[in-house]
């Protein structure tokens, strides 16, 4: 299979995007103002993310369908209300990450989006479980947008009515021009934001509208370090299929019920690793001065054993710092803890950091 | 009148008597992107030519600095350690990254000059 281009390629490279290869789409890594203005200008304005090569998967069914999935997914689907979203896994049958995701549910089913460079994998899991009578689909019509930062809300307000009322992880559909875009107040950057799957056909008016209005393109390279800030992960290098959510320090994305009542793929290592607690935990690092600590840099004691890796490391351009994250010995992992990385051959302080290292409050509603 | 020639790993070289200024091109900073992070060389440090002297770090990607002549380090641009962004903003200039005390003057001459330097670029883009 080729290259893939989304619906936007043309206008990124007219907005002076550089390219990279991405999960086998060239997706713009950067545009004109470099990762670090892209960064700030999240941060203080508003910037918009095409993330079109993500899977967004459209799954038909009822009742009957919340069970199915909760066989591979450790939320609470049953619960879960109409047009409320949670951040949740696609289990292994060893409690590994198979896929990181946001599932949403919908009038006639559940919308799951997932990491572009899973799509194929997931779908083959997902399908495993299926009756043969669910329909499923990997929806091609539709682009992907992120709109992120503190003026999100206005801007988007203008076009959409009524989305300034949405709370965080809640969605809605709203009419533009005339078609009809799922939108829902979410985003993978620590800020305020919207993500809206829109026609591919009308998705070049809306970034129109967009631009018009002060927001500034962002490309991969500032989604990187906007997300390591907000202490999120990234698939591929802070989870995999050997790591299960209680070591990743996600277990608040399993919801009580479902810690208690089980029923899901690889629930047996779960269980025990959450009574007992994991050998390895996934952790922030702050190393010292301007030191960037990258993915596979290793971590040593002070008494100089190997205790853990990188995973995730750059410079942090609103913390003015380099931040990083990365596994860890369990007995380090505790904050404030002097622990040293291993970089270019030389050894330099660093020290265990709670997560997130940049944290916003996200609208829920209320005032 | 000092010259400035230029190195295939985008390093540019300014003489000055016995010694020469070096750092890293426009064209070098443009394609790293944003500089968070410069690693300079101690003063008494040997380098071979082409050695790796220096390091710069973009929030993507680290690289490697090499000189393109050696000889003996007797300075090094302390501020750009303090303030990376200083390469961005002026990188033949005060984003310098050492001087060097040449050893062998005749290494000079394998590098190019500001015209062949801009033909490199065109026939080699990244």
């Amino acid at each position: 299979m080729g290259v893939q281009k989304t619906a936007l390629y043309d206008l990124h490279k007219s907005l002076g995007a550089k390219f990279v290869p991405f999960a086998g789409y060239e997706m713009p890594i950067q545009y004109k103002d470099g990762i670090v203005k892209e960064h700030i200008y999240t941060r203080t304005g508003a910037g918009f993310f095409d993330v079109s090569h993500m899977g967004q998967l459209f799954i038909q069914g009822n009742e009957n369908l919340s069970k199915t999935l909760e066989k591979i997914i450790p939320a609470d689907l049953k619960e879960l209300k109409l047009n409320h979203s949670k951040y949740s896994f696609l289990l292994n049958d060893k409690g590994g990450v198979i896929d990181d995701l946001i599932i949403t549910k919908r009038s006639k089913g559940f919308l799951i989006i997932l990491n572009a460079a899973c799509k194929d994998k997931d779908i083959n899991q997902i399908s495993k479980f299926l009756d043969k009578s669910i329909r499923y689909s990997l929806d091609r019509k539709n682009s992907l947008i992120a709109l992120q930062g503190p003026k999100s809300a206005e801007i988007l307000e203008k076009i959409f009515k009524g989305v300034i009322q949405l709370k965080f992880m809640q969605g809605g559909e709203f009419r533009y021009e005339d078609s009809v875009s799922y939108v829902t107040r979410s985003g993978y950057t620590g800020e305020d934001g919207f993500e809206i799957s829109i026609d591919n056909k009308k998705v070049k008016n809306l970034i129109n509208f967009f631009i018009e209005n002060n927001v500034k393109p962002i490309g991969l390279g500032a989604r990187d370090t906007l997300r390591l800030e907000a202490g999120l992960c990234l698939y591929g290098h802070d989870l995999d299929e050997n790591i299960n959510p209680i070591e990743a320090n996600l277990k608040w994305a399993i919801s009580k019920r479902r810690r208690t009542e089980g029923g899901f793929n690889g629930f047996n290592i779960i269980k025990k690793d959450l009574e007992n607690g994991t050998s390895k935990i996934r952790v922030g690092i702050i190393p010292e001065g301007r030191i960037i600590a990258r993915e596979g840099v290793k971590i040593f004691s002070e008494d100089e054993k190997e205790i853990g890796k990188i995973t995730s490391g750059s410079f942090g351009p609103s913390l003015n710092q380099p931040v990083a994250m990365g596994y860890i010995d369990t007995k380090y992992s505790k904050e404030g803890t002097a622990v040293n990385v291993k970089v270019r051959d030389k050894i330099y302080n660093a020290k265990i950091c709670k997560l997130p290292f940049y944290k916003k409050n996200h609208f829920k509603g209320g005032e | 009148m000092s010259e400035v020639k230029f190195s295939k790993n985008h390093e540019w070289v300014k003489t000055e008597g016995d010694t020469a200024v070096i750092g890293i091109t426009k064209h070098a900073t443009e394609m790293l992107g944003d500089i968070v992070f410069v690693e300079v060389p101690e003063s008494g440090k040997t380098v071979e030519i082409n050695g790796q002297t220096a390091v710069v770090e973009s929030t993507k990607a680290a690289s490697d600095v090499y000189s393109p002549i050696s000889g003996e380090v007797v300075e090094s641009n302390k501020s750009i350690a303090d303030d990376p962004s200083k390469v961005n903003a002026d990188p033949e200039g005060e984003g310098w990254f050492f001087k060097i005390k040449i050893k062998n003057k005749s290494e000079l001459d394998s590098l190019m000059s500001s015209t062949e330097y801009e033909k490199f670029k065109k026939e080699n883009p990244s």
